[in-house]
């Protein structure tokens, strides 16, 4: 091969690597400009805030916001706590150990499972194992043997496990040796090291981590499918407490969700075409949401690489 | 002793509840204060024992909690599965003979559980869902690939900091949206272009589900490649290659089971995108090889027909299996990727 020839290939395939990450950073751009321009026009207050109307046709999209918002804070509240230590007891105690090793290959298998195999497993496990069972130990007629957003965040849950455990056990790796050490010659337990030195240190990569999880909950529809998701309910999952009138989350209702909404209205919808727009607005709203919510974690990240220690 | 009591103040600084230290300069009833500190003192290192002991077996039950979870995806998938292999003849799996239009018996494979008596060969929707993979593991494997070795080797720091998280928000998309947007948008393109008989069909969804493991490719492309010695490039340049050549026969080449297992995983997630097919790919269950026609992947049969079949029926249980099925697939498949990643690692280290 001349070296004309080889300077040629050396920018074509240079070019062509660029050109085709470009092209993804362009999918991503027209993605987000088609979404913006077609469900700009529907979003105002009253879609926001307003229930849906006449057969879904018109009306707002506010009990899908609420439902979301609703099912991704239950999840979180579910997943941090497991996922955390999990990370924590990895990093800081199992080592690379045999046991360590297999729960690190089990989290990596956890993050592959399709997403309606956890739908699956949420409806034969939660649904029917945990909740039928707990009617029949209680003795009650179905309460909760029946698809709720108390199953369907628990399948979420699951689903956001390995992303919590992984961010969270980069985040405490992160920390220092030294520090770690440090504390153990003042005398300090392995606890207390943990919880005084390692856990402030790594706070803020376990909150990127939580928040890159809360979006990924947010965008998923299939394993809430048939674990809680409603197409259309009359009221908010929530239940008054008698006599102090305090309105609570009902976590043994079904809800609305985002996706879910996009995707029957999209599909199975009487009149697809009419409800274009309200589809596109839908859409606006759960990508803005994502979209923010996976900026933020980035920046986030970004800052905390950034800020000296 | 003085060295004790200095001890003593320095853990009780640590320590909440341990006695001030104050109190140890002055006589406790007839006892001395520095034996007093070293009695609560031995009684708070017990206490504290007992403490690391539970937070430690906690913390060890939270990493349970994966293999625990993962065993029970198993038992469960594969009990509700198995019920399906006594109420459905296994052989009804392939297909089953049927009529055909001249009355002759054919062996026939075809998804068609409702009605009085069901079919449930899963012939189908394998070819359905490996229809859509392939297709989009390809497209995904040029295009994710390239990203890859650009953001590694070619991209300068600044510009990378811009790329990489580019494709990060990509991959945040949810699916939902970017099926819903190949059904309305995507679809007409492409039967415009290729004047295609379905309006949704695999090379459609193909499409969709690429733009979901171009980031997977991408980034674990990207991981691999970075984890290439200096040593070797430099080599390399030392010789006299030019840039893409130092890439194309030295680096791709080193970090090549990185990026094998990432097309792995890529087809894995490939195989196992549900949201995108359902709404993208027609759900016609066809035993087809025409890329252009309607197909109906396992993901997609098990998110139209569940929520709609009574439990416990034949129906129910062959969903099941066709999760389990779908399930055991991708498990294996994570599991090579995995074995590759790990012989990577050990060998970069050597």
């Amino acid at each position: 091969m001349t070296v004309g020839k080889r300077k040629i290939f050396n920018s074509f395939f240079q070019g062509l690597c660029r050109s085709m990450a470009f092209l993804a950073m362009a999918v991503l751009i027209v993605i987000l400009v088609k979404v913006v321009t077609n469900g700009v026009g529907v979003i105002n207050l009253s879609f926001l805030f307003k229930a849906p109307r006449e057969g879904m046709t018109e009306g707002g999209i506010f009990p899908a916001i609420f439902g979301t918002v609703c099912i991704t804070m239950l999840m979180i509240v579910l997943a941090i706590p497991v996922g955390v230590s999990a990370a924590i007891y990895l990093t800081e105690y199992a080592g690379k150990n045999f046991l360590g090793r297999i729960i690190r290959a089990s989290i990596n298998n956890l993050a592959g499972v399709p997403s309606i195999v956890f739908g699956l497993f949420g409806v034969g496990f939660f649904v029917l194992f945990i909740g039928r069972g707990m009617d029949k130990i209680l003795g009650i007629p179905l309460l909760f043997g029946q698809p709720a957003m108390l199953w369907a965040a628990s399948t979420l849950a699951l689903l956001v496990l390995p992303v919590i455990i992984v961010s969270t056990e980069e985040a405490l790796n992160s920390v220092s040796v030294s520090l770690r050490e440090a504390a153990f010659a003042l005398g300090a337990t392995k606890w207390q090291v943990v919880r005084n030195v390692v856990l402030p240190q790594a706070r803020s990569g376990i909150l990127t981590g939580a928040i890159l999880s809360i979006s990924r909950g947010a965008g998923e529809t299939a394993p809430i499918l048939f674990t809680g998701c409603a197409y259309f309910l009359p009221r908010l999952p929530v239940f008054t407490i008698p006599y102090v009138h305090i309105p609570v989350i009902n976590p043994l209702d079904q809800f609305m969700e985002l996706s879910y909404h996009i995707f029957i209205m999209a599909t199975q919808s009487t009149n697809v075409a009419a409800t274009r727009p309200i589809q596109y607005g839908t859409t606006l709203v759960l990508i803005a949401l994502t979209f923010l919510l996976n900026l933020s974690a980035i920046i986030f990240r970004i800052y905390f690489r950034k800020r000296p220690r | 002793m003085k060295y004790d009591l200095q001890s003593s103040n320095f853990r009780a600084a640590n320590m909440p509840n341990s006695t001030s230290p104050e109190s140890g300069l002055k006589r406790f009833g007839d006892k001395r204060i520095s034996d007093l500190l070293v009695e609560s003192r031995q009684a708070n290192v017990n206490r504290q024992r007992v403490q690391e002991f539970i937070i430690e077996k906690l913390l060890f039950a939270g990493g349970m909690a994966a293999i625990l979870f993962i065993a029970l995806i198993f038992i469960f998938l594969f009990k509700e599965g198995a019920k399906a292999l006594f109420l459905i003849k296994p052989i009804e799996f392939i297909g089953t003979h049927i009529l055909d239009f001249d009355n002759n018996r054919v062996f026939a494979c075809m998804w068609q559980p409702v009605g009085e008596s069901g079919k449930y060969s899963i012939v189908p929707l394998l070819i359905g869902s490996f229809l859509v993979a392939l297709p989009a593991t390809v497209i995904s494997t040029i295009l994710g690939g390239g990203c890859g070795i650009y953001l590694a080797e070619i991209a300068s720091a600044k510009v990378r900091e811009i790329v990489k998280p580019a494709i990060e928000l990509l991959a945040g998309i949810p699916t939902v949206v970017i099926g819903f947007l190949c059904l309305t948008l995507l679809a007409t393109y492409v039967q415009n272009a290729f004047h295609t008989t379905f309006r949704l069909n695999a090379f459609v969804g193909a499409i969709g589900v690429s733009l979901v493991i171009i980031p997977v490719i991408a980034s674990i492309t990207d991981d691999a490649l970075r984890a290439v010695p200096n040593e070797l490039r430099e080599a390399s340049y030392g010789l006299g290659a030019t840039r893409w050549e130092t890439i194309w026969k030295v680096v791709v080449p080193a970090g090549i089971s990185g990026v094998t297992a990432s097309i792995i995983l890529g087809m894995g997630r490939a195989l196992g995108e549900t949201m995108i097919v359902v709404m993208a790919t027609g759900n016609a269950a066809l035993v087809t090889g025409n890329i252009f026609s309607s197909v109906r992947t396992m993901t997609a049969t098990i998110a139209a027909e569940l929520g709609a079949v009574p439990q416990g029926g034949p129906q129910y249980c062959a969903l099941f299996l066709v999760g389990a099925i779908l399930f055991f697939i991708t498990f294996v498949l994570n599991l090579v990727a995995e074995m590759i990643i790990n012989r990577m690692r050990k060998k970069l280290r050597l």
